[in-house]
Formats: C-alpha cells, sequence, structure tokens
C-alpha cells in the first residue's frame, strides 16, 4: 500500500517565480489499486509522480511504501519498490547502450550488483523470450543499439524493463503521450496486459480524460496541487468525460479552458 | 623518420594510450569533462619519483601513484557531485590545486631517476636495445589494462557506470546510486593517467611539475583520433580505438616534426596537435560531443 500524506512542495520559493505545485496532497493507494490521474497543466501531476520516485524531495508531508516512510529516500534506494516509465521514450533508457544492455540494467533493479558479466547467456535467453511476447520481432535485435527503435518500441521495452523485477508500484508518466494514436493503443493495451497478469499496483498520469476514464479501477483527478475528484469501481463506472468536467467544475467553481484536457 | 624516431613515437603513444583509455572513461563512459588529468599525470611521476628516490619498490611507487591518482578524481566529482560545482570548473579547481600540491610532494620542480632502479630497469638486461624492448613491454601492458576495462566495462557494476553517464535519471530509476559511481569512474580514470604519469618519469629518467602542461588535449585527440579512424560501437572497440588513436597521434606528430618541407619545429607541438584535434573534430562521420546531442536524431 502507498499512502501520500499532505504532500507539499514550492518551487522558487521566496522569489518572483514562487510556485506551489504541491498544496497537501492526501492519496492512499491499496494494493492492487491502478489509478489514472488526470489535471490540467500545472496541476501537480508530473511534481506528484517525481514525489513518489523519489526525484523530488517535498517540503513537507510523508510518503509510506508498505508502511515504510520513504520521504527522505533518494531515487535509487527506492528503486526496489518504484518501477517507473518516463514520457519521453528517450528518457526511459540508454540510447546508446544495446537492447539487452537496457534489459540487464533494468533486471538488477533493486538487487546489488557485482562484477560478473552483465549479460551472460542465460540471461539473454530469458531476455528473448521475455521481448518476443511484444510480437516486435526484437527477439533477433538484442544485440541492436536502443536508438534504433522507433518511439513505440522503445516504450514497449520500457514496459516490459519496469517489470523485470518486483515493485510496489508502478509509475507511468504519460507514457503514451509522444506517440502516433495507433502505437499509443499498442503501448496502452500492453501496458494493462501487463499490469493485470502480475496484479500491479499502478499510478498512471495521462492527458487525456478518456484513457483516464477506461483505464484502470480508479481516477484521481489534481488541481493546482490538490486532489480535487478521486472516484473508483462502481462510482466510476459509467461515468463520462461530460459528467468528469462537470464534476470538476462544480467541484473548482470555474470553467475548465484546457483545451489539451477537453480534446483529447 | 628514422626507426628510433618511429619506435620513439609508439613508445609515448602507448604510454599516453593509458591516458587516453582515462580520458574515454570521464568524457565519453561518464560524460564528465575532467581536466584533472592536467594534474593528476604529473602527480602520478612526483609521487612515483619521490618514493622511487628514497628506494622504495618501483613497482609499490607505481601502485601508489595509481592511488593519488585516484584521489584526484574522487576531489574532482566529490566538488561537482556534493558541492554541485559545474564539472568542468570542479576539474580546473583540482588541476590548479594539483599543481601546488606537486611541488610539495618532490619539495622541488623535478627529481631525476637517471641510476635508479625502475620498472623498466630489469630491461637492461635483455639483449635486445631498450628502445625496443621498452616498446614491447608498454604493449603487453597497455593490451592487460584495455582487457580489464573491457571486462570491467561489461561486468553488472561496469554497466551501471555507462548508464549514469548516458542518461543518470533512468540510471537512477533503476537503483543505480549515480554519485557513487562517477567518484569510482573519476578515481579509476585519474589513477590510468597517475599511472601513465609514473611510467613515464620512469621512461623519461626524470619527474617535472610542469609534465602535464596539455595532457588533456593529448588524450582526448587520442580518443577523438581513434573515433575517426574506426567505429567504436562495442567497449572492445571503442577501447582499442584509444590505443589506435595515441599511437596515430604520435606517429602524426612525428611525422609533421619531421617533414623539413613544414618547417616546424618542437615548440609547434601544442599549435600542431590543436589543429589535428581540430582536424578529427570536423571530418564527416565523425561523433562530436561538444555539438549537440549524438545519434542525430531529435524529436
Amino acid at each position: 500500500m502507498i499512502e501520500a500524506r499532505q504532500l507539499a512542495v514550492t518551487f522558487n520559493p521566496g522569489t518572483p517565480m514562487e510556485t506551489p505545485a504541491m498544496r497537501g496532497i492526501d492519496l492512499t493507494i491499496p494494493k492492487g489499486d491502478f489509478v489514472t490521474v488526470i489535471g490540467s497543466n500545472g496541476a501537480g501531476k508530473s511534481t506528484f509522480l517525481n514525489a513518489l520516485a523519489g526525484e523530488l524531495r517535498p517540503d513537507s508531508g510523508h510518503i509510506l511504501i508498505d508502511d515504510q516512510d520513504v520521504t527522505a529516500w533518494p531515487t535509487a534506494k527506492r528503486a526496489g519498490l518504484v518501477a517507473r516509465v518516463f514520457q519521453d521514450p528517450l528518457g526511459g533508457s540508454c540510447a546508446n547502450l544495446t537492447i539487452e544492455e537496457n534489459l540487464a540494467l533494468a533486471n538488477a533493479r533493486g538487487k546489488r550488483r557485482g562484477f560478473g558479466a552483465s549479460v551472460g547467456s542465460g540471461l539473454r535467453e530469458e531476455f528473448r523470450s521475455q521481448i518476443s511476447r511484444l510480437n516486435l520481432g526484437l527477439e533477433n535485435r538484442l544485440g541492436d543499439r536502443m536508438e534504433l527503435l522507433s518511439g513505440g518500441q522503445r516504450q514497449a521495452v520500457s514496459l516490459l524493463m519496469a517489470a523485470l523485477q518486483p515493485m510496489k508500484i508502478l509509475l507511468l508518466d504519460e507514457h503514451t503521450a509522444a506517440l502516433d494514436p495507433k502505437t499509443g493503443a499498442f503501448v496502452l493495451d500492453l501496458t494493462r496486459e501487463i499490469v493485470s497478469e502480475r496484479n500491479l499496483t499502478t499510478l498512471m498520469v495521462t492527458h487525456s480524460m478518456r484513457q483516464a476514464l477506461e483505464v484502470g479501477n480508479r481516477t484521481v483527478m489534481l488541481h493546482e496541487g490538490r486532489v480535487v475528484l478521486d472516484v473508483r469501481d462502481k462510482e466510476r463506472e459509467g461515468l463520462k468525460i461530460e459528467d468528469l468536467l462537470h464534476m470538476f467544475e462544480k467541484v473548482r467553481g470555474e470553467e475548465i479552458d484546457d483545451d489539451a484536457l477537453l480534446l483529447s | 623518420m628514422s626507426q628510433i624516431a618511429f619506435l620513439g613515437a609508439i613508445e609515448v603513444g602507448l604510454l599516453f594510450a593509458l591516458v587516453a583509455l582515462g580520458v574515454f572513461l570521464s568524457f565519453r563512459v561518464l560524460q564528465f569533462p575532467d581536466l584533472t588529468v592536467d594534474g593528476s599525470f604529473p602527480l602520478g611521476a612526483a609521487v612515483c619519483a619521490s618514493l622511487i628516490v628514497v628506494e622504495v619498490n618501483p613497482y609499490l611507487a607505481t601502485f601508489v601513484a595509481a592511488l593519488a591518482g585516484a584521489c584526484a578524481g574522487m576531489v574532482t566529482a566529490w566538488l561537482n557531485v556534493r558541492l554541485k560545482i559545474l564539472h568542468l570548473l570542479a576539474s580546473i579547481l583540482t588541476m590548479i590545486a594539483l599543481y601546488s600540491v606537486n611541488l610539495r610532494i618532490m619539495g622541488r620542480p623535478n627529481i631525476a631517476l637517471l641510476g635508479e632502479n625502475t620498472v623498466f630497469s630489469p630491461l637492461e638486461s635483455w639483449d635486445t636495445p631498450s628502445y625496443i624492448a621498452l616498446p614491447i613491454m608498454l604493449t603487453v601492458l597497455v593490451v592487460i589494462v584495455k582487457l580489464a576495462l573491457d571486462w570491467f566495462l561489461n561486468s553488472e557494476i561496469g554497466l551501471a557506470m555507462r548508464a549514469t553517464g548516458v542518461n543518470p535519471r533512468m540510471a537512477r530509476a533503476q537503483g543505480i546510486h549515480t554519485d557513487r559511481y562517477i567518484l569510482g569512474g573519476m578515481a579509476l580514470s585519474n589513477a590510468l593517467v597517475a599511472v601513465a604519469g609514473a611510467l613515464f618519469a620512469q621512461s623519461q629518467g626524470a619527474a617535472d611539475v610542469t609534465l602535464g602542461v596539455g595532457v588533456i588535449v593529448v588524450g582526448l585527440a587520442a580518443v577523438i583520433g581513434g573515433e575517426a579512424v574506426m567505429n567504436t560501437r562495442t567497449v572492445f572497440r571503442a577501447t582499442l580505438a584509444c590505443i589506435i588513436g595515441s599511437i596515430l597521434y604520435r606517429l602524426a606528430v612525428a611525422g609533421a616534426l619531421n617533414a623539413d618541407m613544414l618547417g616546424l619545429k618542437a615548440q609547434d607541438l601544442n599549435l600542431i596537435t590543436a589543429v589535428l584535434v581540430t582536424l578529427a573534430m570536423v571530418l564527416p562521420g565523425v561523433r562530436m560531443p561538444f555539438r549537440g546531442r549524438r545519434g542525430g536524431q531529435t524529436p
């Protein structure tokens, strides 16, 4: 179970650029939940995700993973508990390392690294069988550099990488946003498949209201650094994008003018 | 070019191949532009020579020189990762500081090693003349170092170090403590450079506080030159390119200085180096580390 308690952070405090990105986010994610997070630009989605991953230390508040306070843990220390797929297809892998080397890096997540060969023949066979499920023909290209793959292929491999080792939560940071619709749909299907087959606790940030309602079992909306909407299961079923907009406007008491949120 | 001049160029090229491997580790693997090299090369020479003149075993002296170089690299890395000083500036600070440190270690600007027992002394009992024996011994040494480095960079820890340089955010997300890897990698890089300095002092018969001037450019010339003449897609090829680049650079310099029609003299060395590095960087198909993202494709 993941708990965020009163998370708050302000960027550039005491300057004209002062921005409160999180103003007390409270969220409890029980094991097995697949939460989609939506919100307009500047709502605090990415900041929240970075705080969970450890890239950003909140000014106040706590993050607990299975009742253990990890707020002060840097990213690397937290990596055994948290797996992440980045928005930028270039961001989640090392472009000039080979596919198998990238997989080997992810395969050692949360484990001690030694002086043994990073990609032994046993591991290579395992990678080959893992990657063949993607049906992208990558099983014969394990020695190719990551930079030779398309954005969609990279995101698919990144997902596979994230799921190689056990985790307490999987963080997906708009991981289909940079892809064309068809590739995005493929990566999203793969996401659902992997999450359900391993029963992963997942938090997915998305820019698309449709995606937010269709994927997972729970939807959270952030606005100005706070949770303004939290619907799940029964309550969420039958909810339409218009309803979501309406609820959002009611909660905030203002009009939404973020086209990206409405149109995508 | 005479045979002796040729073999002399090979010998110095092999010595500087160790510098090139060190520079490869910092500039290419960690993507940490490190100028500490100009200080850690004479540091290795100073430590080694100071120990040898007080009758310390030359192998032990060379080993201590490596440790000293490792410390210098860690100081630079520490200034960068802990104190958040820009990497280039951090390395310049260490380099400047090492000038004083080197003078302190030696107690004077230079130490002669003529007649002292060095790691190359056993060669004197060989039948072959030293200008042939020395390059052979150095070849063996450089190949051993190269293979060891290949093995290291292909290990789990080495792979983590490469990831630290390529994509630190991704590396952290995979549980890699990037700060530690930068410290370790910089230590290893400067240890190699210090060993090169120690061996250089022993082969040339003296350590001098000014030995380090321009070493970084020579190391970089070797790395970039190697990349210009061969593809460096695997670790094996990349480290091989450093060695080949280093030897080619020395041959090019020796050739330029020996070509009477050019009218170049020894004092033109730095100018030639700068021209060679510039040429290597603008040659088509060369990866240009200081000119935008590698790989070419941008979203």
